[in-house]
């Protein structure tokens, strides 16, 4: 009897990994599906690199919300790694145990708060204080780049943070012992040793900063142009999906798939930029 | 992974079952114009409780939603906001059930009083920038639009006439974030339905008109789209029944008691 049960949970939990990972696969067949010819009729270089977008009279080109992401994304990063890093270092190095007991969870709490929370506050607080105080729309680039760039610190930091504890203690006893200052034991060996786990966090961070699509929404503004400064408002990718896919039909529908295709791309290189990185800490722990 | 499997299936039984229970033909779907569901719904509560045979469910999804599925049969009534309807709609019949004004909207700050079409059309080509040039301050103009497919923006880009709109444009997809984003910026114009208008923000006129109901009922405003429901040409039954019931004066009544303007 208890044989049988063990068989059934097995199968179970089987069926429940292969489900998850069809899905993955059927999420990308369907995508590919309804975008990847759109691209080829319409020509990569059309999609790529025109920035006419007014796809009720067929121009279809997303090369400003390519430019809007890679910006954005790059600016969650300028605010959200050196934040990240530098908490999962006091967090490990710096602070008593109990603190740190009582800090991580906290933070990681932050992960759990709706992003639409986040384009709340985006919305009421980080936006006019831009308006007011260095001009433009107040909903732009920069307010994104805030937004996301305290969006992401949480996986940074977590992920930093386990990367520094695995660390072993005799690297630090070590440094400590040939008369390193707990700074320069903790910049020039446990950084360099926990590094590969530290660029997984970060390059994991901007995975969710690139595909971050609701609190985008509600603090870039979305306009359709190139950017030429941070305060100028710009429309990402994901923006552009989920703003039109409601009412968009034929060609236009396909264009969003398109841009689909491109973001799914994107955001695929980056995660197996992550993976590589573990990797590598997994062959030198 | 079987037991679990025909559990489900079992849930998605029931559920299937509940949704046809009843005798058939007494049940349709609403769907479309996000400007009109509100009313819709009311709209619907009412009929149901005069006709407890009936199940009406109103879903949202936008004008265009609305004509394709009325066009598909998934939903027995469209609705649709738009000034002109679309070719691939002449196949349905439509019916005007409610008339909405769009309000220009600036910000309580700006003096600014009134606009001109063609001051309105500028401004949101990008040709005219500050606001001194529409006869207001020195002051930079931010414009605020709705997103391409939403009715309201259709609707205004085509009696406007002309728009090619300013690439900066900020753009936003609801008539409430519309309204929050110029009610937060001194320097923006944007427009929205007038239902939905409030002292947080302020219509101008256009064209020496008055956005209001009254102005509007009196051809004094030019901004008005209709709203159109959509039903098939051969629609019997409830769905029929209800665009019926829409048009009569206790329909006509409930939307005017609700800020919409009535058809006639």
């Amino acid at each position: 009897m208890k044989g049988t049960g063990e068989k059934a949970a097995e199968w179970i939990l089987r069926g429940l990994a292969f489900s998850a990972l069809a899905s993955l696969l059927l999420i990308a067949v369907f995508i590919f599906k309804e975008g990847a010819p759109f691209i080829f009729r319409l020509g990569l270089k059309d999609f790529l690199l025109s920035s006419d977008w007014r796809p009720h009279e067929g121009h279809f080109g997303i090369s400003p919300m390519i430019v809007a992401s890679f910006w954005v994304t790059l600016g969650a990063m300028l605010v959200g790694a050196p934040l990240g890093i530098a908490g999962a270092i006091f967090l490990n190095e710096f602070v008593p145990i109990q603190v740190r007991r009582i800090v991580k969870p906290m933070i990681e709490l932050l992960a759990g708060i709706p992003s639409v929370v986040f384009g709340f506050i985006g919305v009421m607080v980080v936006a006019p204080l831009i308006r007011n105080h260095l001009g433009g729309p107040g909903l732009s680039l920069l307010a994104a780049s805030l937004i996301l760039g305290i969006m992401i610190l949480p996986t940074i930091i977590s992920i930093s943070s386990d990367a520094i504890a695995s660390v072993p203690r005799s690297y630090r006893e070590g440094a400590l012992a040939l008369g390193a200052t707990r700074w320069q034991s903790v910049h020039m060996v446990v950084l360099k040793a926990a590094r590969s786990g530290i660029v997984a966090g970060i390059i994991l961070g901007m995975g969710r900063a690139v595909g971050e699509t609701m609190a985008v929404i509600m603090v870039a503004g979305n306009a359709v142009a190139n950017p030429r400064s941070p305060l100028e408002s710009v429309r990402t990718m994901t923006a552009n999906i989920a703003q039109e896919m409601g009412s968009a039909t034929g060609m236009h529908r396909q264009a969003l798939f398109a841009t689909g295709v491109v973001l799914f791309i994107s955001i695929m290189v980056l995660n197996g930029l992550a993976m590589a990185a573990m990797k590598k800490r997994e062959v030198k722990a | 992974m079987k037991p679990i499997l025909l559990s489900l299936l079992g849930v998605v039984v029931a559920l299937g079952s509940g949704c046809g229970r009843g005798p058939s033909g007494q049940s349709i779907t609403v769907a479309g114009s996000t400007a009109f569901q509100p009313f819709a719904e009311k709209l619907a509560d009412q009929y149901m409780q005069s006709h407890p045979e009936a199940t009406i469910t109103v879903q949202g999804g936008g004008s265009s939603l609305g004509i394709q599925s009325a066009l598909a049969g998934t939903a027995q009534v469209g609705m649709a906001d738009l000034v002109t309807l679309p070719p691939e709609a002449s196949g349905l019949t439509a019916m005007v059930a409610a008339r909405d004004g769009i309000a220009v909207i600036v910000n309580p700050l700006n003096p600014l009083k009134d606009l001109s079409t063609g001051q309105i059309r500028d401004i949101f080509n990008g040709k005219i920038r500050n606001w001194k040039d529409a006869g207001g301050e020195d002051r930079p103009i931010r414009v605020v639009s709705r997103e391409t497919g939403s009715g309201t923006r259709s609707s205004f880009e085509d009696i406007i006439g002309g728009i090619s709109l300013l690439k900066e444009s900020l753009v936003q997809d609801s008539n409430g974030t519309i309204r929050e984003t110029v009610a937060n910026d001194r320097d923006s114009i944007g427009y929205l339905s007038l239902g939905l208008l409030n002292d947080k923000v302020r219509a101008v006129k256009v064209d020496g008109g008055v956005c209001s109901d009254e102005a509007i009922l009196a051809g004094h405003y030019k901004l008005v789209r209709p709203i159109y429901l959509l039903t098939q040409a051969n629609a019997s039954g409830v769905a029929a029944d209800f665009v019926a019931y829409v048009l009569s004066s206790l329909g006509q009544d409930t939307i005017r008691r609700n800020g919409l303007l009535p058809a006639k």
